[in-house]
């Protein structure tokens, strides 16, 4: 019997109007997948069994009566654990939040009902989306599918193994300084952080406002395109969110990169940036050359205070964002107390994990009076000029090409030690997100051990298309065997 | 430098409660990063304006319009104590 | 040695809005606990606000009637502070770019003219409320409120007294209710001040360390626990002591101010700018518009009620105080167009029924148009004005139309001469003293009699008849 967790969503689209399959035999296929693998692999905290499977009948009915649907209708998704789904737990993989039923939709899950998408679960993450390796998770960590012992990547590690495993065809990712793309790129599939903006993050339990954006993960180009069709748009619920015309980002999927101008900035390829990774982006890069674009290298100067900067303005907006969280109209409440002091102090020391309150010291430290100055309002003033850097680079490029990580996915427990060393693992990352620019991971590669190598394509504000192009035309064109 | 006396202030802020050996590891996870941190001062910002956003949006206003507010026994359904009117605490000076 | 007092004030004004600061939920007052709350004013997680455009607008209107500079560019941050009325544990508030700055309005105390300056206005969301529970002895958290509009007015230490000060929030509330921003019930918390305190010898130019008094909710208690706070601080320097910077709660009850425990005040608020909402650009026409359509101001008024109107100064000064006081006289003086009169009975009656009952002069026990019933009454000799006294406390105690009060209680006034002058025959022939006493040119007696009389028809003779008739009588 043919294996149905094996297609691409817009594969299994086909095969719903075609009759060929239905969608409780798709959820079915996918639940027993989950059941059979997961033990290993561990992506998702919940399973949404019995409400997927419902759903999936009612989207049954709705085919079988010949509805218009939408393109992924009774496709399942996997949903990062701080997206909140209504009557659905939304941990953020911690135990403040272990119980939390959210009594609301996020703004994304709303339109990922109404489009008929269906949640098969939420996936494992770092706690409250801090981590590059999801190994921060209060609950367990997730392994990497292309190797169990390595990790997949975070802090949306659990959305990216779930699509890597075929454990969902799609998942839900957030991505404040690269955790959609880094573990994209670390369990060898497609992750795009859209424009800042560009997606309501209503709902999205915040790390760090500013930066937070929800983007897709799936094992191609086609499926990213779809499912931001589905997620993007204005939301009046969201301050941040960019009232601009909607689009048709499929219309993108054109398999074509003759004269697009491409940069690729000789920062991201300094110490730190394993052989491998240079040797296969540098591949990529030839590649694109020889599908007619025009490759060169260029210059964002400011990256490497971007990193700092990023943690700076990530943690202190995560020290307020998390200050809600005390044990008083949700979440964990500490059974040890009189008062309460005892009930704030208590609780949040129990119900958050190690590197969850080093950020909060950390982005309590830097708003802190004294440090203000010194710290945040140079960042912000940093994020100018990280900014001003990609306006720059855009007015010659229309897309800059860089590695996606440093390295590929290591082993699980060989970093978690040393905090400042995983932060170093955002280096490629980050100043897409201090810029608010939209960036996609791509495979291209793998190193000799077959871990998966990613390269990371940007684009200006709002041009998610010529991203998608860029990356599309590529997967179209590059033998799969050979990344 | 940073001290173990300034961090159990930061975390007396953040309300978090530090055991000895945390205030020493922390404390010596901050030295690191915060030295790290300071990195950033080494690039020239004189003239440069503060973005606390990537994008340039301003004025973004809801009309003064009435939604219906929300069940309260679906906002109480997580709360550790309540008195299903109301979240409960112990007793403090009101 | 002589000491100086030196007060500044912070005013909070909840905005008249029909929706929270940030969310649609209702901002009505009462209502049962937690009724009026959605995910974003309880903070819960994912949940973000959105600025309600009509806070923006009122604060504007708050910053033009006291003169300030409007900003052109504005923005809002968060205030961090853990406390349980406080939902997502920071306060949306403004930090160094308020909407409003460098105002300034004008009281006057005991005749005397002076200028207050105003530092600055923002905005931002009031917190919930916390009351004790009686089953369990802890404490309930209701977020009705948390989420509601405010403005903080800050003003300049520019007050001297007591006396300054409440002349100052009395004007302020004066000019939020005219240009309709708040309602401005002291009694329901939606205006309420934190004094700012401190002495220094008289002749000295610095500043002596102050306290800060918060949440005063009537003028009683902003001026007694300014008095209480004069006194203590006098005390504590007269004995060689040191006041300390602190933050004190004012109990009404007890007449007494107390420091509120250290602990809460070692706060270092860690301000930043607020990442969910976008900055505020408000741009010359915006405010130009507002500006252009301000409602008449209390200053205005009071010179139309003394050159239109012809009031004398000091009534026009009451009269308009509050824009509720200044509604009702307006109303009541177009019903009946007798402008004197009605500001005659507010004078007199109005505002002492409104202090023993109480209440607002938007609530009171009737409306503008029965007073003006009852002026008419008297204008038209239906009832004399004694009568009419009696008619009005029936009218405070009942809420009946003055004209259903005097008909029900038989009140009309006796014009009829000669019902009025068989009474008068009667009272002089049995008063021979009085008589030979006015004769003797003691007018006193003219007055007994005539009060005889209106003993006898109780009260209801028309005293104009009357007189005219007892002299008639005499000569």
């Amino acid at each position: 019997m043919r294996d149905l967790t094996a297609y691409k969503a817009h594969e299994l689209n086909k095969m719903y109007q075609n009759k060929e399959v239905t969608v409780p035999e798709v959820i079915k296929a996918y639940i027993e997948k989950i059941k059979r693998d997961d033990g290993a692999i561990k992506a998702y905290i919940t399973l949404c069994e019995d409400s997927a499977l419902k759903r999936a009948e009612e989207i049954q009915a709705r085919f079988d009566a010949g509805e218009k649907m939408g393109p992924l209708a009774g496709i399942p998704i996997a949903v990062k654990d701080n997206i909140c789904t209504k009557g659905i737990k939304t941990t953020c993989a911690s135990k403040m939040l272990e119980n939390f039923i959210s009594p609301y939709d996020a703004t994304v899950t709303k339109k990922l009902d109404e489009e008929g998408l269906i949640i098969i679960g939420k996936t494992n993450m770092d706690e409250f989306a801090m981590g590059g390796s999801t190994e921060n998770s209060a609950f367990f960590k997730t392994h990497n599918p292309v190797n169990l012992n390595k990790v997949p990547g975070g802090s949306s590690g659990g959305s990216a193994a779930a699509v890597s495993g075929h454990l969902a065809p799609v998942s839900l990712g957030s991505d404040t300084g690269g955790s959609i793309r880094q573990p994209a790129a670390f369990c060898g599939v497609v992750g795009l952080k859209p424009t800042y903006g560009l997606v309501s993050r209503y709902g999205l339990v915040a790390f760090a406002s500013s930066l937070d954006q929800i983007g897709p993960i799936a094992n191609d180009v086609t499926d990213i395109a779809t499912l931001l069709n589905v997620i993007a748009g204005h939301d009046e619920m969201d301050s941040t969110s960019a009232n601009i015309e909607k689009k048709d980002y499929t219309l993108a999927l054109v398999n074509d990169v003759k004269g697009l101008r491409i940069g690729v900035p000789r920062e991201f390829f300094g110490e730190g940036v394993s052989e491998e990774v240079r040797e296969a982006v540098s591949k990529a890069v030839e590649q694109f050359r020889a599908l007619g674009a025009t490759v060169s290298e260029c210059s964002l100067p400011a990256t490497d205070y971007a990193l700092p900067a990023y943690y700076i303005i990530a943690c202190a907006e995560a020290s307020a964002n998390l200050g809600r969280f005390d044990g008083i109209r949700y979440g964990y409440r500490t059974k040890n107390y009189e008062n309460l002091q005892d009930i704030y102090r208590n609780s949040r020391s129990e119900g958050f994990g190690e590197e969850v309150k080093r950020r909060i010291i950390l982005g309590t430290y830097v708003l802190s009076s004294g440090y203000y100055d010194a710290y945040y309002k140079k960042a912000q003033k940093v994020r100018t000029i990280v900014k001003k850097g990609f306006d720059k680079a855009f007015e010659d490029y229309d897309i800059l090409l860089t590695p996606t990580a440093p390295t590929v996915a290591f082993d699980i427990g060989s970093k978690i030690n040393n905090p400042l060393e995983m932060y170093m693992t955002d280096i490629l990352t980050v100043s897409i997100n201090v810029a608010g620019v939209p960036a996609i991971s791509v495979p291209c590669g793998k190193d000799k051990e077959g871990m998966p190598i990613g390269m990371q394509l940007i684009g200006k504000h709002f041009n998610e298309e010529t991203v998608i192009r860029a990356a599309y035309t590529y997967e179209q064109n590059v033998k799969k065997e050979e990344v | 430098m940073i001290s173990k006396e300034e961090i159990k202030h930061i975390a007396d802020l953040s309300m978090l409660n530090l055991s000895e050996a945390e205030i020493e590891k922390y404390t010596e996870n901050m030295k690191d990063i915060v030295e790290f941190a300071n990195s950033i001062n080494s690039l020239d910002t004189d003239g440069v304006t503060e973005s606390a956003f990537a994008l340039d949006s301003y004025n973004v206003f809801r009309k003064d319009e009435i939604k219906e507010s929300f069940d309260r026994d679906l906002l109480l359904s997580n709360a550790p104590s309540s008195n299903g009117e109301a979240y409960s605490l112990p007793s403090m000076t009101v | 040695m002589e000491y100086e007092v030196v007060i500044g004030l912070e005013v909070h004004a909840e905005l008249s809005t029909k929706t929270k600061i940030y969310c649609g939920c209702s901002t009505e007052f009462g209502g049962a606990p937690n009724t009026h709350c959605c995910p974003v004013c309880t903070g819960m997680p994912g949940a973000l606000p959105v600025l309600n455009e009509k806070v923006v607008e009122y604060a504007v209107k708050a910053g033009l009637a006291t003169g300030c500079t409007i900003a052109r560019e504005s923005k809002q941050d968060r205030k961090n502070y853990f406390y349980p009325d406080t939902p997502r544990a920071y306060q949306i508030s403004q930090f160094d770019l308020p909407l409003c700055e460098h105002g300034k309005i004008d009281i006057n105390t005991d005749g005397l003219e002076k200028t207050i300056g105003i530092t600055r206005i923002h905005i931002e969301d009031d917190a919930g409320k916390l009351a004790h529970d009686n089953y369990t002895g802890g404490t309930l958290v209701d977020l009705n409120r948390a989420g509601v509009p405010l403005i903080e007015i800050v003003s300049e230490p520019d007050m001297r007294s007591a006396a300054e000060a409440v002349a100052y929030v009395e004007k302020l509330k004066g000019i939020l209710e005219y240009i309709g921003v708040s309602d401005c019930k002291m009694q329901e918390g939606s205006l309420r001040a934190d004094v700012n305190l401190s002495l220094r010898p008289v002749g000295s130019e610095k500043f002596g360390t102050r306290t800060e008094t918060k949440n005063l909710n009537s003028f009683r208690a902003i001026a007694r626990s300014i008095e209480f706070e004069i006194a203590r601080q006098k005390e504590v320097l007269e004995s060689g002591g040191t006041v300390y910077q602190e933050t004190r709660r004012w109990d009404d009850e007890k007449g007494e101010g107390y420091a509120m425990r250290t602990k809460e005040e070692a706060h270092d608020y860690r301000y930043f700018p607020e990442p969910d909402l976008m900055p505020i650009r408000l741009s010359e026409e915006y405010i130009h518009h507002i500006e252009e359509h301000l409602p008449e101001l209390p200053e205005s008024r009071k010179a139309r009620y003394m050159n239109e109107l012809g009031l004398p100064e000091y009534d026009a000064g009451i009269l308009t105080s509050s824009k509720h006081l200044s509604d009702f006289f307006e109303a009541a003086t177009a019903a009946c167009g007798n402008a004197k009169a009605v500001s005659n009975w507010i004078m007199v009656d109005i505002i002492r029924v409104a202090r023993e009952l109480g209440v607002e002069y938007d609530a009171l026990p009737f409306t503008p148009v029965q007073l003006a019933g009852l002026i008419k009454l008297i204008d038209n000799g239906t009832i004399s004005s004694k009568i009419a006294k009696e008619v009005f406390e029936e009218m405070v105690n009942t809420s009946k139309d003055p004209e259903k009060i005097v008909e029900e209680k038989g009140l009309v006034q006796i014009s009829d001469e000669s019902a009025i002058k068989e009474v008068v025959d009667r009272i002089v022939a049995a008063n021979p003293q009085s008589v030979a006493d006015y004769k003797a040119g003691k007018d006193r007696a003219l007055g007994f009699l005539v009060g005889q009389c209106m003993k006898e028809m109780k009260g209801k003779g028309n005293p104009q008849i009357l007189n005219k008739l007892i002299l008639e009588h005499l000569q």
